[in-house]
């Protein structure tokens, strides 16, 4: 070594332990190796041994140290002392808010327990927080999943019993064909960049299509700047190009979906469009071997899509048919679609082929037996290359359960789901809606509910509705509004408290949803709503908000009570198979987090909050025999709590007869510690044997319920063709007990059609296109993730500014210029924000980083932050209802099956203005409850 | 005035795909976490939470558009470091020794203790790799995590530099480019590795992997493609037909 050359200490220590957790900075729940030094953390890296991350981590994960040491944690409950919104309270201890929650909601339990609205947006504990809703005997309980994206997840459930992300992957390793639509950056993030990585390193073909060229779509082979709205359309096309050409996988069409399955085709039948069936209730096909009617899952059956059957003088056909009958339609020709969705024929024509060629001509074949469920053995694997995933983009619009559909019934005709090289499920999944449960509403003052919330609606008999046809929710979900709507509508609860339509209610808990700002459509109006008192009584309108998180959020300063919850190093939680697990398509797994480091404030987490409030309420679950409290705290519910015979919040680690086994079993003490010792996970391989064709594969369903997924093996197949649907518009067409009212009839028929069809988001028949013809959409950067954590200090460096993106058409059209300023309208709201230019983009689309605009006094940030100057949200612009028909109603802002909050539908105009001083509207600051952050840091915690 | 080693043992660098790199600044944030308690002074950030944060960062990406004239614009995502340049005119400009390169490996390093903090490095780098922490007011750089490769505390897979431990896309490579059959020097050669800015004559050791091509125009392959598209029939009827066709040709069908 020169003489110059210092002497340097290569081998530094880099910690006193590494303590492994899972990571909270948004939904992927990455395991995390947290470095401690004197007893703080030090560092955070990805945990290579995890299932999920394999070692890498995003941003914002290795960016959760600024989480964990935040100045906007909020550091002991209070209760509101200024008026609401105003961010004045008092600090109170631990008893005294339990007592004072205890006192507000026993009374409510008793008499009318559908007067607490218990919503828990970005909760990762449903299955936790539903019981104990469930215990309270309230219907009114969801999570975020209506205003996010339950159009992608029940379109899969209800078409192949899974959609993408928690349910479903590419097939990393084999595909040859990555086709992504819409925006999904935000979920699945890392394993969706690690798949990106790990095709592209061999050559495969990445195609995005996409309003916006960023992030996936950055390194797209090729990109399709498809106008929003109109994805359903262009799949549409691409599966009317695939049947026109017969490219379609026949044998795995007649063999494992319904396209075999015989419709009633009989126009008197009350039963008219359903499948026919045989006297155990199974949907039957034609049996190539006997030519004869035979129960779909018959063993031997050889299902024959060509074959029609003839009864009492009608011919009733088998769902292929139908769907030849749509997909043929002329209406769906590329050329017919194209200016519509701003692609051309012939792009669509060469994506279609791609996906031909890929599929058919690139076909994979593994050697790998295997026997499906009517016995039959196949001697290899066969696969079709081609993948696809989508979330949010496709599915956050009033036609996106449909578009959904279109999606999954393209990968279906391909061959292309659980095949090798196609999409894979993640079990617990698949799992067919038929084995989920159904929505349950049944209210008893005193008294728990009479099952599960949310679940899966079949038909009219399913829905929640009082004899008088009003809702029996609060959000309205499972109403002929919107029958689907399996996530609950958390985006309508704070309207329609306000207006007292269906009810008034007495309480509102909230937990983890920013429902003040980023996370309810009209921002603005939800804060009056919120605030706004009773003429007569002086009262509040919406009288008691208790409210549950870690950071001084927007949504902080409207509450009249807070819990104040810890941050995700401080606390212990479960990613459950019961509730939204992290497996991967090889692997079955759970994980946990425990507090790496104990809070240093008077914090306790939300979960183990509950434990003790539903024993100070004597919810049934939450005590014991003798009344007293049943789980200790949230740790003490994990390790304990029985859901079924054998199967609790963990499925690893659990006591057997014969010592600790995996899936089933009793509860073990030490089960946390086991998890803790493997790194904060368990997980365990799928059988080869049962890596493919899932739902299909007796070796998996063996499993499956060896595993505790279900009880008894249950063998299903795909359903393009979705029933629920038809019986939603056979009451419409007037059949059944269960009636819609007038007004919704025309739209059930047009809309719930039981194979995909394609219609123009709703709003765009009630504004005037040409007044608004631009099109406006928010996404998450990949360093963010909406608000649930805080502003964070490394990543506010990266995204603290989000100007109004602008393509070059409208650009230049406005003249603007770098700096300029924009005043954008939309039917509900106007906006006065910064634009910036953006060439990669679709011609007549604007957008920006969504949640980045702050309140003035939130999250402990200065109030002259450029978050709450320049910053700004496009939620203003998007109301929460339509506007008005021509019969004076005004329907929610979603969309028409789920309820899913059609945030992508929004249209605007916009035009160059005079910079404002600050961008517009400008709500006045919040106080803040935790003062403000430090001017500098050097944060190093070793010497 | 400091001097450069004639040659060094190693060439140690990274080598950055900027055809998967998706701009997720992974990389950014988990090496302001390491740097941040490890090497020298921690990376330091004023006003965290005001109106004008800033703070000292080693890496940074950027992004620029490309507007082909016959294709759509693209976004390129630019991650950018030290690239530990072989004739490094940091060095070479610093009055006190403090910044010097590696004669093991080739690293350009600070060394803070004679570090004056007068900037002229920064002010040398064509690449705008340096940074003064506004804090410690010491010059601070990539240091190709100089203290996790070698270090002996971390198990043998984690030495390398924490933002190739941590890039989820699989962007960033480390290596030696002195060996050519070492996992860089293939990467390079077999994809078209790019010196950034070769004409500022610093023979940066990082290379840059171009993205590939994107957006070819496809009106070629209208042709190759058609075969896949031909029409089984034009009307429904037709295609009923030709499904009983296409189903007895199948395994299983009605031979």
């Amino acid at each position: 070594m020169p003489k110059d050359q210092p002497d340097l200490d290569l081998s530094p220590k880099v910690s006193d332990e590494i303590r492994k957790t899972t990571c909270y900075m948004c939904a992927c729940r990455c395991g995390i190796n947290v470095h401690m030094k004197e007893g703080k953390v030090a560092y955070i890296e990805g945990n290579k041994d995890h299932p999920v991350n394999q070692g890498v981590l995003c941003a914002k994960g290795s960016a959760g140290i600024m989480q964990v040491n935040a100045p906007s944690r909020l550091k002991a409950p209070m209760k509101r002392v200024g008026p609401r919104g105003s961010g004045e309270f008092e600090e109170i201890s631990w008893e005294e808010a339990l007592t004072i929650a205890t006192d507000w909601l026993a009374p409510v339990r008793e008499k009318h327990p559908e007067k607490l609205a218990f919503f828990t947006g970005r909760d990762q504990s449903q299955s936790f927080t539903s019981l104990w809703a469930q215990g309270f005997g309230t219907p009114n309980y969801a999570a975020h999943g209506g205003f996010c994206s339950v159009n992608m997840a029940a379109a899969g459930i209800y078409t192949m019993g899974g959609a993408f992300w928690e349910f479903g992957q590419p097939d990393w390793d084999h595909t040859k064909m990555f086709v992504l639509f819409g925006v999904a950056e935000d979920h699945d993030s890392n394993p969706i960049k690690m798949g990106i990585g790990k095709i592209k390193g061999r050559g495969a073909r990445v195609v995005g299509v996409n309003p916006i060229r960023t992030g996936y779509n950055a390194v797209a082979d090729d990109w399709f700047g498809i106008t929003p709205g109109t994805d359903g359309l262009m799949i549409m096309a691409l599966i009317h190009e695939l049947f026109k050409a017969g490219k379609l996988d026949l044998d795995y069409l007649a063999r494992f979906t319904n396209a075999s399955c015989i419709v009633n085709e009989d126009p008197k039948s009350d039963e008219n469009g359903l499948l026919m069936r045989d006297d155990d209730g199974q949907p039957l096909v034609i049996d190539k071997n006997t030519g004869d009617l035979a129960p779909w899952n018959g063993i031997g059956v050889e299902p024959d899509l060509a074959t029609t059957y003839r009864k009492a003088g009608v011919t009733h056909r088998p769902v292929f048919h139908l769907m030849a009958d749509r997909f043929l339609d002329p209406q769906y020709a590329p050329d017919k679609v194209a200016e519509a969705t701003g692609i051309s024929a012939d792009r669509i024509k060469q994506l279609a082929a791609d996906m031909a060629h890929v599929a058919f001509e690139e076909a994979i074949e593994l050697d790998r037996p295997w026997t499906d469920f009517r016995g039959k053995k196949h001697d290899k694997m066969i696969g079709r290359p081609v993948s696809m995933h989508s979330m949010r983009g496709i599915s956050a619009h009033s036609n996106g359960f449909q578009t959904c559909r279109a999606l999954h019934t393209l990968q279906i005709i391909l061959g292309a789901v659980e095949t090798p090289g196609g999409m894979r499920f993640k079990p617990p999944y698949p799992k067919p809606a038929t084995a989920h449960p159904k929505p349950h509403g049944k209210v008893t003052p005193g008294a728990a509910l009479n099952g599960p919330h949310l679940g899966f609606a079949h038909g009219p008999d399913d829905l929640l509705l009082h004899d008088d046809g009003s809702a029996i929710r609060i959000d309205k979900a499972f109403t002929w509004e919107n029958p689907l709507s399996s996530h609950g509508m958390m985006h309508m609860v704070i309207s329609n408290a306000h207006a007292g339509d269906p009810y008034k209610i007495d309480t509102l808990f909230m937990y983890m949803a920013n429902m003040s700002w980023n996370s309810s459509m009209n921002s603005t109006g939800v804060m009056e709503m919120l605030t706004d008192k009773d003429e007569e009584t002086g009262e509040y309108v919406i009288p008691r908000i208790i409210y549950s998180d870690a950071y001084s959020s927007e949504m902080v300063a409207f509450a009249d009570l807070i819990l104040p919850d810890t941050t995700y190093l401080e606390r212990h939680d479960c990613i459950s198979l019961l509730d939204r697990p992290i497996c991967e398509a090889d692997a079955v797994a759970d994980a946990i987090r425990w507090p790496v480091v104990e809070p240093d404030r008077d914090v306790r987490g939300f979960q183990s909050v509950l434990c003790e409030l539903g024993a100070r309420l004597n919810l049934p679950g939450f005590v014991n025999e003798d009344g007293s409290q049943k789980y200790e705290d949230y740790a003490d519910y994990i390790t304990n709590h029985i859901r079924r015979p054998g199967v609790g919040p963990l499925a690893g680690w659990r006591m057997g007869e014969d010592g600790l086994q995996d899936g089933r079993g009793d509860p073990n003490e030490g089960q946390l510690d086991s998890y803790i010792a493997n790194g904060g996970f368990w997980h365990s391989e799928v059988p080869t044997e049962a890596s493919y064709y899932k739902p299909f594969n007796m070796a998996y369903q063996d499993w499956a319920v060896k595993m505790g997924f279900f009880d008894s093996v249950q063998p299903y197949i795909f359903t393009p063709y979705v029933e629920p649907l038809r019986r939603m518009q056979l009451a419409a067409e007037g059949h059944g007990r269960v009636q819609p009212p007038d007004h919704l009839r025309q739209q059930i028929k047009d809309t719930m059609d039981p194979l995909p069809i394609w219609y123009a988001p709703l709003s765009d028949n009630l504004i005037d296109t040409n007044e608004y013809p631009v099109h406006a959409l928010t996404q998450r950067p990949m360093a963010m993730y909406h608000s649930w954590g805080t502003q964070n200090a490394w990543l506010r460096q990266i995204h603290g500014l989000n100007p109004l993106y602008v393509p070059t058409k409208i650009w230049d059209e406005n003249k603007f210029k770098d700096g300029d300023w924009a005043k954008v309208t939309s039917p509900s709201g106007v906006i006065t924000v910064p634009v910036a230019h953006m060439a990669a983009l679709n011609e007549n689309t604007i957008w920006t980083w969504n949640a980045i605009g702050k309140r003035k006094g939130a999250w402990a940030l200065e109030e002259d932050a450029p978050e709450a100057t320049e910053g700004f949200l496009l939620n203003h612009l998007i109301h929460e209802l339509l506007p008005e028909q021509a019969d004076g109603m005004r329907w929610s802002n979603s969309d028409p099956i789920t309820g899913q909050a059609a945030w992508f539908d929004l249209r605007v105009k916009i035009e160059k203005t005079t910079a404002p001083a600050e961008s517009q509207p400008a709500t006045p600051a919040q106080k803040s409850p935790v003062g403000k952050g430090p001017k500098s840091q050097a944060w190093k915690v070793g010497k | 005035m400091t001097t450069l080693p004639t040659s060094t043992e190693k060439k140690l660098g990274l080598v950055i795909d900027l055809d998967t790199c998706v701009g997720c600044h992974a990389c950014v944030i988990s090496c302001k976490g390491w740097n941040t308690e490890n090497y020298g002074a921690p990376l330091s950030d004023q006003d965290p939470y005001g109106a004008n944060p800033t703070g000292t960062f080693l890496n940074r990406v950027h992004s620029y558009e490309i507007q082909p004239k016959d294709a759509p614009a693209q976004l390129i995502h630019f991650p950018k470091s030290c690239l530990h340049c072989e004739d490094a005119p940091c060095v070479t400009v610093c009055p006190t020794g403090a910044s010097y390169k590696r004669v093991e490996d080739g690293i350009v390093l600070v060394n803070e203790s004679d570090c004056i903090g007068c900037g002229l490095c920064a002010w040398a780098c064509p690449y705008g790799a340096r940074e003064m922490d506004a804090e410690e007011k010491v010059m601070k750089k990539c240091t190709l995590c100089v203290d996790r490769i070698y270090n002996e505390n971390l198990p043998e897979e984690d030495r390398e530099p924490a933002c190739v431990r941590t890039c989820p896309s699989n962007a960033r490579h480390f290596g030696d480019f002195a060996d050519p059959d070492s996992n860089v020097s293939v990467l390079s050669r077999e994809r078209g590795g790019m010196d950034l800015m070769p004409e500022m004559g610093t023979k940066p050791v990082n290379k840059y992997l171009p993205p590939r091509p994107k957006d070819r125009d496809r009106s070629e392959d209208v042709d190759i493609l058609a075969p896949f598209l031909e029409p089984v029939a034009t009307e429904t009827t037709g295609f009923l037909g030709w499904l009983d066709k296409a189903l007895e040709s199948m395994p299983g069908g009605k031979n």
